[in-house]
């Protein structure tokens, strides 16, 4: 049945092609960025500064018609936005529940992480700032803040764990071709915590020229409020395609992976004033059991790190833990604070997959739909095929976001499936 | 005696005050270190509680974190272990504040006290995420050190030196702890800055390499803070020895007449 499109329609639903319109800003956190008691501003002096103003320009920026139009002109005319919702006729008959995707994979850089660095490539030159730092794990992050700034023309240094510098080498390559300095981390476990910690560094000595463009809802205030802001739009045009396709209704379940929390956190934004249910599927990595994994909300305490208070991976002593996870995006040993204060009062809940479902997830995909997700979505889609007919039962309907496309994890799949390395 | 009036008392004696940094736990010899540094003319040394992930500290003090913790480095232990060393001079931890948060603020104050530690610095805990900090530390009597930054506004740095106990650490440049080959330009700024805000004690730290840099900056201040540089050392095999040499040199680069 084909739904009118006029705007009085209350189905009505972005499309591809359409306009971007942004839904309007979501809440402010509570006094200095507080999530509940997660959230804050935990950072050394120096840096206090340099978060006050790009509080204050977020603030005025985001209530701006100029600013929002300017953005959501980007979204639709770069960024290739709206994306489409897809239904999985094939993997809902194999699972017994309908399965949806929003699909982040089709964006301009194959992830929903450019959503966010166009917002803040913006605020970049609202400050008048031409560097540009960022960090990134699985480099999702780092190639689309490379993207935006070529597209701006910004000088950009992006800070990437050694370790994911070598099993995402496509992604380094497209960061260099797109001008930017890639500078591998070796402290720590060299991945994307020590690379926020050398970021963070960085950002200490260069603040005054400099902008931190921090690619997940983590961090100091206000950087887990504006990437939520500018991942919103993720939600907002879920929540009004599924009404849509849904006659109506929105879906039972609503399924983001979460490492830091980025796509997790824009998808429920949208959808935290309805009745579905929020699912956070974090890494279980080897195994919940085995200690190496990236479940911070399932097995993380409160605690301080990169400027906020939340839950983290620590040992007896709050000395911070490896994360492990297959895919390098949800190897982080914490969560953003709104994660954390969702799952304290129960309005979201978070459960894990292992690195074996998230690569059973990505199979299952491919062979079913022809999508290849990347590694991190794979975990949300590997926890579904667990838990249909479980805890999601028979019949329900689900919308999953496929945060990215699985290109850049093409050769480690490989490695992974046949155990020979792609020559 | 508290940090405070004991380094009020120095300052009065007309002479620049040393504050050199040690990271607790390095080495199973760690204290021996920390008393041959106050025996050489220190007037309050800091001990780094070592955090995994310490992100104002530049590759030095990373490196020797990391080696105490290897070896079994605990915050608990390291306070411990104070508790019986009978150094000579005042004492201020300096450590993030996940590892105070997770063993508690009042827990963690009141080990302070019990080990008669005198101080605590936190510089991941600014101004506005004190309170539940700060009000464990002065119920314990332990006394907040607050860090003040180039980059801090005159308001803002009013607001730090009335709420910083002991003495004010003015950083000394736009950065992150480690040696430099120059003093920073910064240094002399944020000293007289500090000075016309406060009477408590005004001391510089952050890239203060060597006695002549020492000397610069305390002009512009009641003293200074080493620590990459005393560190480095450390790390190089120099023991109590050397570490004592480097602090005795430093001493007389900023008593020097001339």
């Amino acid at each position: 049945m084909k739904v009118p499109r006029t705007r009085e329609s209350a189905l009505f639903a972005p499309r591809r092609g359409d306009a971007v319109t942004l839904g309007p800003p979501g809440p402010e956190p509570v006094g200095l960025g507080r999530y509940g008691e997660f959230g804050g501003r935990f950072v050394p002096e120096t840096l206090v500064p340099a978060l006050e103003e790009l509080e204050a320009e977020f603030r005025t920026a985001w209530a701006s018609d100029a600013f929002r139009l300017e953005y959501a002109t980007l979204l639709a005319q770069y960024a290739g936005r709206p994306t489409p919702v897809t239904e999985c006729h094939r993997l809902s008959e194999r699972l017994g529940v309908r399965v949806f995707l929003k699909r982040e994979d089709l964006t301009h850089t194959g992830s929903h992480k450019i959503n966010n660095v166009l917002g803040q490539a913006l605020l970049t030159k609202r400050m008048g700032k031409q560097r540009v730092i960022a960090e990134t794990g699985a480099g999702q992050h780092g190639v689309a803040t490379a993207t935006a700034c070529a597209l701006f023309g910004l000088d950009c240094i992006v800070f990437m764990g050694a370790v994911d510098v070598e099993r995402q080498a496509l992604n380094v390559f497209r960061m260099q071709l797109l001008g930017a300095e890639v500078i591998p981390v070796t402290s720590g476990s060299a991945t994307l915590k020590d690379a926020i910690n050398d970021a963070l560094r960085d950002w200490v000595a260069s603040v005054e020229s400099t902008h931190y463009c921090i690619g997940s809802v983590v961090g100091p205030h206000p950087f887990p409020w504006i990437v939520r802001e500018f991942q919103r739009i993720v939600g907002d045009e879920a929540r009004e395609q599924t009404r849509e396709m849904l006659g109506g209704a929105d879906p039972d379940f609503v399924v983001a992976c979460v490492g830091g929390g980025s796509n997790a956190m824009g998808t429920f934004a949208g959808f935290l004033e309805t009745d579905a249910e929020l699912i956070g599927v974090e890494a279980a990595g080897l195994g919940l059991e085995s200690g190496r994994h990236g479940a911070s909300v399932s097995r993380g305490v409160p605690g301080a790190l990169h400027g906020a208070r939340s839950l983290y991976l620590q040992d007896e002593d709050g000395q911070i833990l490896e994360a492990h996870s297959i895919s390098a995006g949800l190897d982080y040993p914490g969560v953003g604070p709104e994660h954390a204060a969702l799952a304290a009062d129960g309005r979201a809940s978070y459960d894990s997959a292992t690195d074996a479902e998230a690569l059973a997830g990505l199979q299952e995909l491919c062979a079913t739909e022809g999508i290849m997700p990347a590694l991190e979505p794979a975990h949300a889609i590997g926890w579904l095929m667990r838990e249909a007919g479980k805890r999601v039962p028979l019949g329900s309907t689900v919308l999953v976001t496929l945060s990215g496309r699985g290109d850049k994890d093409a050769m480690q799949v490989a490695e992974l499936l046949t155990g020979e390395t792609l020559a | 005696m508290t940090l405070e009036s004991s380094l009020r008392a120095a300052r009065e004696s007309g002479r620049k005050l040393l504050v050199p940094y040690v990271t607790g736990g390095l080495g199973h010899g760690w204290l021996n270190i920390v008393r041959a540094v106050a025996d050489a003319g220190a007037d309050a040394i800091e001990i780094g509680i070592p955090f995994s992930d310490p992100v104002m500290d530049g590759r030095t003090i990373q490196e020797a974190s990391q080696r105490a913790l290897d070896i079994g480095a605990t915050p608990a232990g390291i306070i411990d272990q104070l508790a019986g060393a009978d150094i000579a001079v005042p004492l201020a931890v300096m450590t993030y504040y996940n590892p105070v948060h997770h063993m508690g603020h009042q827990r963690f104050a009141q080990r302070l006290a019990g080990a008669g530690v005198q101080a605590a610095i936190v510089p991941d805990l600014p101004l506005d995420e004190l309170n539940g900090w700060a009000d464990a530390a002065d119920a314990a009597g332990v006394e907040t050190v607050l860090l003040a930054a180039p980059t801090t506004s005159d308001e803002r740095l009013a607001a730090i030196c009335a709420r910083s106990r002991g003495f004010v650490y003015g950083i000394a440049l736009l950065g992150i702890t480690g040696e430099r080959t120059e003093l920073a330009v910064e240094a002399g700024e944020m000293g007289r800055r500090l000075k016309a805000a406060t009477d408590l004690p005004v001391l510089l730290g952050l890239g203060i390499s060597n006695p002549s840099q020492a000397r610069e900056a305390a002009a512009h201040a009641d003293g200074v803070i080493v620590g990459s540089a005393l560190i480095r050392r450390l790390l190089e095999g120099g023991g109590s020895e050397g570490a004592a040499a480097f602090v005795r040199e430093l001493r007389e680069g900023l008593d020097r007449d001339d």
